[in-house]
């Protein structure tokens, strides 16, 4: 029997000896847990936001949610998921891409980084693009039995035990971010080790969509997405919109108001009205030279040119 | 009270039956070849099923395909029977009358040919109660799911009440002339006691009536929320307002030309000259000229618009559509042969006037298929992105599976048409037979042979 988070919290703190006294407010999630009677400790953020600290030795991974868990289709209490996408410190290096596809035991690019060049006389730029995680997502809109769904952490995920594979998501996405699994998905044994969870998203199933899913399983043990650690740049950014802060692979910390005013951030084609979750920075001061192989066109060109294969597919 | 066969509707259901002996050693041959395809496509389909869908042609890019062309198709010609039997009942419409029975059929069939497209391109069949037990009713999905099923019981109760007084008539007939028992049973079982007194049949037009009315607004929504399985997406070409109208139009347009193809070859299989008359056939080709004209208007509407405002990524979808590329030579052959050709080939005079409508009929329906087809998959080959970005150049063309069950979806539509007029006539007798009984009326007190002369030189 698995059980959620959120009873085994419950249950370490029923047994007594984990909690080592609450620290006062102000103190963050540190680096380094108190010793307790010579056994180390951890701290750990409950989601009613109490500090514990926990003994390691009794401490076990958080247990994925089954499909059927509420909790995967609520999200996590308290949480608003952001993404940060920084245009200028992309060099087009795709380990982001890289790191998803093997966390994630898939070929399929959850994340792209596309080369996009949105006019003639404008510069072309690396453009990495996961799911956006929409606020009013026309995906979910469309789907017959909510087997994809957006959660109140922000998150957008799909439960492939539910999916029946009409595909109506994929056409409704203008993002092209779903992938569907046409035929068997090869993947190792490791895949299925553990059970399925949407949170997770592997193993995958054959006949059912699948696409990014915000690692919502990397966040609640408090790590950021493993394309975020990948990316030696720090061009992506992770965090919670209500603590209004992201974090790169670096280390950076970034107050998110601060960082999309400062920046001039936006969300890319706001006027479809869907409210992406992710933020991108303009390729200002770029740190790296612009894609030069770059030849196509975006949505915001003003036409498409025939003479380089633009426009036609 | 006159023996059956001295009645009109006795002689004109004698003259039916004709219709239902066994099938020729032609008839018989085509039934084999119908029933090899649909096998070679249940062999594909079981392929699929094993293999999944990855042996179609779709890809992430183009994540619909000919399945969806078949649907929209499928369900397109099941309007035959609505406009036919209700559309032209409501209007008073007296010459719909031989024409009916073979247009609801239509209907049923094309109706559960077209809704078996959809879960043959699921994903996961093995799911499909999924959508009862987590049924969204914001999902225009669940929207076409209800309002297929009650066009579709909704136009089998209609062919259904309208064939009561026929099958009565038809239990007697069948013993009469000594046909399998089982035919007399299934007949009299259909006709739930059905005898045409006065009020029997006052109440049987009073439903048929009533259901001809209501099944109108039915037929209406079915191809509206087809339309809107588009529509309601963001997608460049998809995502307009005329799409409802525009499907309902393209729909009435491809029901009146598989009716005007299915009524010529009852003409010719059965012999039935003498109740599918020029006239029938004249007054189907004007409302497909009609038509046409109505189609060729929506679509200028809608792709004008898209043009000329010239939003980037719906300017590629018309460059894609209309420019020298893969899709345009099939756009402008679409667009002269299935909607500028058949108004000229109906309208202007000469001679071969039948053979020139029929020509007519065969080309809306394949380019009609054609149509849908090119409303799907260059939308779909069009994402905001371009596949380019990421270094994909989609370019669908259906694969031996997707070819074998579109065939045989085909075949299949064909053979429960073919079988349907083997156990049922196909031809509304009780509907043909009232008007001549009316004219006869007034000569009652006449002998038989009297009437009969009336009455043949009425019918032919």
């Amino acid at each position: 029997m698995r059980i959620s988070r959120r009873e085994a919290i419950k249950s370490v703190l029923a047994g007594g000896t984990a909690v080592a006294g609450v620290s006062g407010a102000g103190v963050a999630l540190a680096r380094v847990g108190l010793t307790v009677n010579g056994k180390e400790t951890v701290p750990v953020l409950s989601p009613e936001g109490e500090l514990f600290h926990v003994l390691r030795e009794q401490m076990k991974a958080a247990p994925v949610n089954d499909p059927k868990d509420p909790i995967v289709r609520e999200g996590i209490p308290g949480r608003k998921w952001v993404m940060v996408i920084d245009l200028a410190r992309c060099a087009g290096l795709r380990k982001c891409t890289a790191a998803c596809n093997a966390m994630h035991f898939t070929d399929r690019n959850w994340i792209q980084v596309f080369e996009m060049k949105d006019a003639n006389a404008t510069a072309p730029y690396y453009f990495p693009k996961p799911c956006f995680h929409c606020d009013s997502p026309p995906c979910t809109k469309v789907c017959p039995v909510g087997a994809t769904f957006k959660r109140q952490d922000g998150i957008v995920l799909i439960d492939n035990t539910r999916c029946i594979g009409c595909r109506f998501c994929m056409a409704a996405c203008p993002y092209s971010t779903r992938h569907f699994n046409w035929g068997a998905p090869q993947q190792p044994p490791e895949a299925h080790a553990r059970g399925y969870s949407p949170e997770r998203g592997f193993a995958a199933r054959k006949g059912t969509v699948e696409k990014c899913d915000f690692c919502p399983d990397m966040a609640a043990a408090g790590n950021l997405p493993h394309c975020v650690q990948a990316c030696p740049n720090g061009v992506i950014f992770y965090g919670d919109e209500n603590e209004d802060a992201v974090t790169n692979g670096l280390g950076e910390t970034y107050r998110l108001s601060t960082l999309l005013e400062e920046r001039a951030g936006y969300r890319f084609m706001e006027e479809l009205g869907t409210k992406p979750r992710v933020y991108y920075l303009p390729p200002k001061n770029r740190r790296f030279p612009a894609p030069d192989t770059a030849g196509q066109t975006a949505s915001t060109a003003p036409s498409p040119d025939p003479a380089r294969g633009e426009g036609l597919a | 009270m006159k023996p059956i066969e001295h009645t009109i509707r006795g002689r004109i259901a004698g003259e039916v039956v004709e219709t239902m002996r066994p099938f020729t050693p032609r008839g018989q041959f085509w039934i084999g070849t119908l029933i090899v395809i649909a096998l070679w496509g249940a062999f594909a389909y079981a392929w699929q099923l094993y293999k999944g869908l990855v042996v179609t042609s779709m890809r992430d890019y183009v994540s619909w395909g000919t399945y969806m062309s078949n649907f929209v198709f499928f369900i397109g010609i099941s309007h035959a029977g609505t406009l036919i039997s209700a559309i032209l009942r409501v209007t008073h419409a007296e010459w719909r009358r031989p024409i009916t029975r073979m247009a609801e059929a239509i209907t049923i069939f094309a109706l559960v040919v077209g809704a078996s497209m959809v879960i043959i391109d699921m994903g996961r069949p093995d799911r499909i109660m999924n959508v009862i037990i987590h049924a969204r009713l914001q999902s225009p999905i669940l929207w076409d799911v209800c309002s297929i099923t009650t066009y579709l019981a909704g136009s089998l109760l209609y062919l259904y009440v309208a064939m009561i007084p026929d099958m009565a008539l038809m239990a007697t007939v069948a013993e009469k002339r000594n046909l399998r028992p089982w035919r007399v049973k299934l007949y009299k079982m259909l006709s739930i006691g059905f005898v045409p007194t006065p009020d029997q049949i006052r109440r049987l037009d009073i439903s048929l009536a009533t259901m001809a009315v209501i099944i109108i607004p039915v037929a209406v929504s079915v191809h509206t929320v087809v339309s809107w399985v588009f529509s309601m997406t963001l997608r460049p070409g998809w995502h307009s307002t005329i799409f409802g109208p525009y499907f309902v139009i393209g729909a009435i347009y491809s029901g009146t030309a598989a009716i005007i193809f299915a009524m010529a070859l009852f003409q010719k299989a059965y012999h039935l000259e003498k109740y599918l008359t020029r006239e029938h056939f004249h007054k189907l080709g004007l409302l497909l000229l009609a038509l046409s004209i109505i189609y060729i208007y929506f679509t200028l509407c809608e792709y004008l618009t898209a043009w000329y405002g010239g939003v980037s990524v719906e300017q590629r979808l018309v460059q894609l559509l209309m420019g020298a590329g893969r899709y345009g030579p099939l756009f402008l052959a679409m667009a002269l042969s299935g909607l500028f050709l058949p108004p000229l080939l109906i309208g202007l005079p000469g001679r071969w006037k039948f053979q020139r409508l029929i020509t007519a009929a065969v080309l809306v329906n394949i380019v009609m298929w054609l149509k849908r087809h090119l409303i799907i998959v260059p939308t779909m080959e069009t994402p905001y992105i371009p596949a380019t970005a990421a270094q994909q150049h989609p370019a669908y063309f259906p694969s031996w599976v997707e070819l074998s069950i579109t065939f045989a979806a085909f075949a299949v539509f064909a053979l429960l048409y073919m079988f349907f007029s083997k156990v049922f006539p196909i031809l509304s007798i009780t509907e043909i037979a009232e008007p001549l009984e009316e004219i006869t009326a007034g000569h009652e007190t006449g002998t038989d042979d009297r009437t009969t002369i009336m009455v043949e030189g009425a019918v032919s």
